[in-house]
């Protein structure tokens, strides 16, 4: 009987390891550096161009000169190539994964710490840096040491305001920032089939924030469904019972909207606890919490209303946005007071389009609210997307029920 | 491989935003992450960071896939970093660059000297011996090599 992260890697818990990587992608933050260290080993050949891609997401379009500069690098470097590329304004490389479609089983690697999102596929993602990146450039395989399991059993339905971010938050608050450090999570339970593709990119994107190496769900009849409107064939897999390293329950039902408080991503509240807080800013998207569907939930949020403090939405994708445009959800946000930017990682690194001020509190739908992490001074909260309208509506931490409201 | 250094104390869950600041990214100049090291934990520490030892509390390292972590430590002239857990992607950068990490659970003394035997797996601080957990052998394979980059030359 083996847990997920042994099938797919074909090894038992903490042996190690050395595999060939189905998918391989950097981007701009940390392709540069791949570059260079790809460089220092005496430019290799790729042993798989076809698995590498490449995604300007972090910083695009560029913030200054000196960005630019080292975007054209690498940009010349992808085309040359005919690596996949996916330039400014295509949007977060685990976004555009996800909408091309990863494989049930499948090892991926992205230099990136969210990579974890892929696990939704039922395939092994996980984040490297640099250095290893180019190695498996070089090589078109890496070692690991096959993790350790705990498995999240969730039962239960989501009640009306509570949302996969606030799953995600809930299994984050129990486990802690390394509750899970060094191994996988396997999300089981008899709520995983009402749990939709979105949902549950939603809820392994958090996993690295608990240390997992991976979070995953097994492929079953949605991830099929899925894969298929894009063309591709998807194997199920059979979740069997497996050493675990420990295991938490979580009823959905009884989750509400909660709120991970500045400077950590564990210390979390129900938002009815910081309920008045005053905000400057609201951010949606990102890797976490930029689909298509939290669009829609926002604009639902939001039609008829005005927003109270400035309001960054940013699509996670080409796609999500174009879809938004079609549905007419980018109207109403319009309408609302919102600012849409183009489709990346907008401000949750602090880097550019929504950096905060000193004293300036922001109530986001990202992954890390570290300190200054969006700017120096400035502090982050966490939630989904529902408490980010009814927050943007009232000008201050608020519940989604306020929306309720005539 | 023997080390030894000076302790710098620091505690839990040190995330790589704190090493190096995302506002420092974009460039390739890995004497400003040096110089830039710590800045949102302590600005003044990046100056100390010379011949010393970090002895962290867990999770040093959490976070972000920033390999400028690792390099702005080595780079600022950071012997080594003792820590009962580390954010493994950090880990894997760490090592993949050269810049030996230990697990161990010890306690620490701003300033001490700290002794490492990187082979046997043994750190001493002021006389107090503490066993660290023994890296893989390839990731020993790796540091000893000096880095990935290093090991790679040396294959071919």
């Amino acid at each position: 009987m083996s847990s997920l992260s042994e099938r797919i890697l074909a090894g038992a818990e903490g042996s190690y390891v050395d595999r060939e990587v189905d998918r391989a992608y950097v981007h701009d933050g940390t392709g540069v550096l791949t570059l260079e260290v790809w460089k220092a080993m005496g430019s290799p050949p790729l042993r798989y161009p076809e698995r590498v891609s490449i995604f300007f997401d972090h910083i695009a379009p560029a913030n200054n000169s000196t960005t630019s500069t080292l975007q054209r690098e690498l940009r010349i470097f992808a085309t040359e190539r005919g690596l996949n590329f996916s330039d400014v304004g295509g949007g977060i490389s685990h976004q555009l994964m996800a909408e091309r479609g990863v494989l049930p089983g499948e090892i991926v690697v992205g230099a990136d710490s969210h990579t974890c999102t892929l696990g939704a596929f039922g395939a092994f993602a996980t984040g490297m840096g640099a250095s290893d990146m180019a190695a498996i450039w070089a090589e078109g395989a890496t070692w690991f040491r096959v993790p350790e399991t705990i498995q999240i059993f969730f039962e239960g339905a989501l009640s009306d305001h509570a949302e996969a971010k606030d799953a995600a938050l809930c299994y984050l608050s129990r486990l802690g920032m390394d509750g899970a450090i060094y191994r996988a999570l396997e999300f089981r339970g008899e709520a995983v089939p009402d749990l939709g593709m979105d949902d549950r990119l939603t809820i392994c994107n958090l996993a690295v924030e608990t240390g997992a190496k991976a979070g995953m769900f097994y492929a079953d009849g949605i991830t099929a469904r899925y894969l298929k409107e894009r063309g591709l064939e998807a194997e199920l897999q059979e979740p069997e019972p497996c050493r675990c390293a420990g295991s938490v329950d979580i009823d959905l039902s009884a989750i509400s909207p909660l709120v991970a408080v500045p400077p950590r991503v564990d210390r979390v509240r129900r938002v009815e606890e910081l309920q008045g807080i005053p905000i400057d800013q609201v951010f949606v998207g990102t890797c976490t919490n930029g689909r298509f569907s939290d669009m829609e939930r926002l604009a639902r949020g939001l039609k008829g209303r005005k927003v109270m403090v400035r309001t960054i939405v940013v699509p996670a994708s080409r796609a999500v946005l174009l879809a938004s445009v079609k549905a007419g959800i980018v109207e109403e946000l319009l309408r609302a007071g919102c600012t849409i930017a183009p489709p990346g990682c907008g401000p949750c690194l602090g880097a550019h389009m929504g950096v905060l001020g000193e004293g300036e509190v922001c109530l986001s739908t990202a992954n890390r609210n570290f300190t200054n992490r969006m700017g120096i001074g400035g502090e982050v909260y966490l939630a989904s997307v529902s408490t980010a309208a009814a927050s943007a509506v009232k000008g201050e931490i608020a519940p989604p029920e306020v929306l309720d409201e005539a | 491989m023997r080390l030894e250094g000076t302790a710098i104390c620091l505690g839990e869950d040190v995330d790589t935003d704190l090493i190096i600041a995302g506002r420092y990214l974009r460039t390739k100049d890995r004497g400003l992450w040096a110089s830039r090291a710590f800045e949102d934990l302590d600005p003044a520490l990046a100056k100390r960071l010379k011949g010393a030892i970090i002895v962290a509390g867990k999770n040093f390292g959490c976070g972000s896939s920033r390999e400028q972590a690792a390099i702005a430590l080595k780079e600022a002239g950071v012997v080594a970093v003792i820590a009962p857990s580390f954010g493994r992607i950090f880990f894997r950068n760490a090592i993949n660059i050269g810049l030996p990490l230990l697990e161990c659970e010890c306690g620490c003394t701003e300033g001490a000297h700290v002794r490492i035997d990187l082979g046997e797996g043994r750190v001493s601080i002021e006389g107090n011996m503490y066993r660290s957990r023994p890296l893989s052998p390839r990731m020993l394979e790796i540091l000893l090599a000096g880095g990935l980059v290093e090991l790679w030359r040396c294959r071919r």
